[in-house]
């Protein structure tokens, strides 16, 4: 059952034609957890002196891998959309590296998903950003 | 008391719109989204144009949550650094031949961003708005709405704070 919906969530996430323009790759996906990574590419930069990642796009990465953790939830029916999500922007990523994100579902009711996620680069004690957020969980008649 | 005369409006507009452009198109995920700017006075507003490759959910279709925060976010950033800019570029301080040349000041950098989803993005051209309502010599705090087709029906609304850049660069 688990496994199942982790195949749907990945076939679902694997389908979404922004994920696939920013070459979004979940590594792994199930009971509530999801791991995406999102390589590093000159048309994602933000700030053309540094070469740094926009903050939207790491937003982007934040709001699909959540999505996901949320739609791999044991108690979750396949569906879900954004009600609120908070990013903390602790540092610059690395120009160059892959910025891999880690969304949990923590918490899960009929109508509300709670999920934390990280985003990071090759250097994994200093994460880039952190997020928190309340996604919808679509019940299915 | 001499008055000095005012100048000719084509050189007051070329010096916001070269600043706008140095700001704006710059970016490369700026064009990579598509973003443009309409300026009126020192007025934004932002325009992100449908395109397939926007969607989040293929099944209804509706535009990425990422898509629209990302939106969000430029817009605030973009209309933050633009009010930030404006006393330089109207007293001529920023020269049109270096604002032409995209030398620019360190921009905000973000601190936090909070977007709040209240309906989902249709397929449809969106636009946004940014209002500052603080800006102090460190921090700045940024109110952001989108809407499509209903300026009263907004798709989404953020509130965001930025880390000014030092004045010594």
């Amino acid at each position: 059952m688990t496994a199942d919906k982790a195949r749907i969530a990945r076939q679902f996430i694997d389908a979404i034609p922004h994920a696939r323009a920013l070459d979004m790759k979940i590594t792994e996906i199930g009971d509530g957890f999801a791991r995406i990574e999102m390589p590093y590419a000159p048309h994602l930069v933000g700030d053309p002196q540094t070469g740094v990642i926009h903050g939207g796009a790491v937003s982007a990465l934040m709001d699909t891998c959540g999505g996901a953790a949320v739609m791999s939830h044991p108690a979750s029916p396949a569906a879900t959309a954004t009600i609120d999500l908070r990013i903390e922007y602790m540092r610059g990523a690395t120009p160059g590296q892959t910025i891999v994100a880690e969304a949990t579902c923590h918490h899960i009711t009929r109508a509300v998903a709670f999920v934390r996620a990280v985003a990071m680069d090759d250097d994994r004690d200093r994460p880039v950003a952190t997020a928190t957020g309340a996604f919808t969980v679509e019940q299915t008649s | 008391m001499t008055r000095r005369p005012p100048e000719p409006v084509q050189v007051v507009k070329q010096r916001r719109d070269a600043a706008l452009t140095a700001l704006a198109d710059r970016v490369p995920y700026i064009a990579f989204l598509g973003i443009r700017f309409d300026r009126r006075g020192d007025e934004l507003t932002a325009l992100l144009p449908f395109r397939d490759e926007l969607i989040g959910n293929p099944f209804l279709p509706a535009i990425h949550g990422g898509v629209t925060a990302a939106f969000l976010e430029v817009t605030a950033i973009i209309s933050l650094s633009y009010v930030w800019l404006w006393e330089d570029v109207e007293s001529g301080a920023l020269k049109l031949e270096d604002l032409e040349a995209g030398t620019l000041p360190r921009l905000p950098k973000t601190i936090d961003f909070t977007v709040d989803y209240l309906r989902s993005g249709l397929p449809r051209d969106a636009y946004a708005r940014a209002r500052v309502t603080r800006s102090g010599r460190r921090y700045a705090s940024v109110q952001a709405e989108a809407w499509q087709d209903n300026r009263d029906r907004p798709m989404a609304q953020a509130t965001a704070h930025f880390l000014m850049p030092r004045p010594d660069g």
